[in-house]
């Protein structure tokens, strides 16, 4: 028998030789993304996965994974399954070479307060 | 309070505090050991729980005149423990830990809902604070039965077993003190009869819906003795190895 300093182990009996057969593939629960809101009207933010057997237990295990802190007022859980995402391969997709014009920063606005201040000597 | 509705509160209050640390640390042994991560980390956290409610009790009988918290749950010996029999038993395999999971928080939890409308304000207050933690524990308590009940043959037999094994312990919990009427008569606490009515009440569904058959009425014989601190052989190792470290050197500053 297993002597252990953890008592539990110790009182489990365990065979010194005991062998213990691992799990066959894929002999074990999918995953489902969760996404914890902090306060009401807030996005739902992306925290985490959890392993569940179905929706109603990724929720039961999602709410003490990342939601016992108590910073959570609602929780969704989505089965990784059920989300279409993009390809890897197609990061070039994300590519904004020469669009600065389509953000803010592309116009010149300092530029033109600094040359009205200097102007009207503010 | 009169010296008698004094006495009847403590009385009902020790049965709380005993249940909850108990079985915190019962459930606690699992930590570690669970079936899966994710179920490991909830049954741990909801243990600690539990530990954490008996603190709350355990306060409030220190505000009654009784020793300190930590001298109170640490240093007392196996028999002067009033929890009931049925949380002290070991744990065995996790369907046994489920449903007595499930059997005692409901019960634990339609005892502070009751306990919520105390004439008593303190354990009312409490009742209130805890009420969302008990929510969850027999919310994660119910999906399991249901979902083990129903699941394969292996798993509804191993919870029909269980769930026999458990039942005439389980009834234990509603072992009458010598101070019921005090406790109805002063409002304080309606009366283990009105908690096993409800808690009936409250558990067939569920054990309808998983398939489970509560054992017939005429095999009910319920394991009384807990509550006037008479135990099973397994509280005494169970106390002395939750008091280990802090007997090491109990003056220590934590």
């Amino acid at each position: 028998m297993i002597q252990s300093l953890d008592p539990r182990i110790t009182r489990a009996e365990i065979e010194e030789n005991n062998s213990i057969s691992p799990l066959k593939d894929l002999d074990q629960w999918e995953t489902y993304e969760v996404f914890h809101q902090k306060k009401r009207g807030d996005q739902h933010m992306h925290v985490g996965i959890v392993h569940a057997p179905n929706a109603e237990m990724a929720l039961l295990f999602a709410k003490e994974q990342y939601g016992r802190r108590g910073v959570s007022v609602n929780i969704w859980v989505v089965c990784t399954r059920d989300v279409f995402t993009s390809d890897y391969d197609d990061t070039d997709m994300f590519d904004v070479s020469e669009k600065q014009y389509r953000e803010a920063g592309g116009y010149k606005v300092m530029e033109k307060i600094n040359k009205y201040k200097k102007a009207n000597k503010i | 309070m009169s010296d008698k509705t004094v006495a009847a509160t403590i009385d009902l209050l020790y049965k709380i505090a005993d249940d909850l640390l108990i079985i915190g640390h019962r459930n606690s042994e699992w930590t570690g050991l669970g079936p899966i991560l994710e179920e490991d980390i909830s049954f741990s956290s909801m243990a600690q729980d539990k530990i954490g409610q008996s603190q709350g009790v355990f306060t409030i009988l220190h505000q009654l005149g009784e020793p300190e918290m930590d001298t109170n749950a640490f240093h007392r010996s196996a028999e002067s423990f009033h929890n009931a029999q049925f949380v002290e038993l070991p744990n065995g395999e996790y369907d046994f830990s489920l449903m007595r999971h499930f059997l005692y928080d409901h019960a634990d939890q339609i005892r502070f809902e009751m306990l919520a409308n105390s004439s008593f304000e303190p354990i009312a207050k409490l009742a209130r604070k805890i009420k969302g933690e008990i929510k969850y524990h027999v919310y994660h308590a119910n999906v399991w039965v249901v979902k083990l009940g129903t699941a394969n043959k292996e798993s509804h037999e191993r919870m029909q077993t269980a769930l026999n094994i458990c039942w005439n312990y389980a009834l234990g919990m509603f072992e009458e003190s010598n101070y019921e009427k005090t406790l109805i008569n002063e409002e304080i606490f309606v009366g283990e009869n009105e908690l096993k009515k409800k808690w009936l009440e409250n558990i067939t569904p569920f054990l309808e819906k998983a398939s489970l058959k509560i054992p017939s009425e005429s095999t009910w014989k319920p394991v009384y003795g807990g509550r006037n601190c008479n135990h099973t052989g397994h509280l005494k190792p169970l106390v002395l190895e939750m008091s280990e470290v802090f007997n090491i050197d109990p003056d220590a500053e934590w």
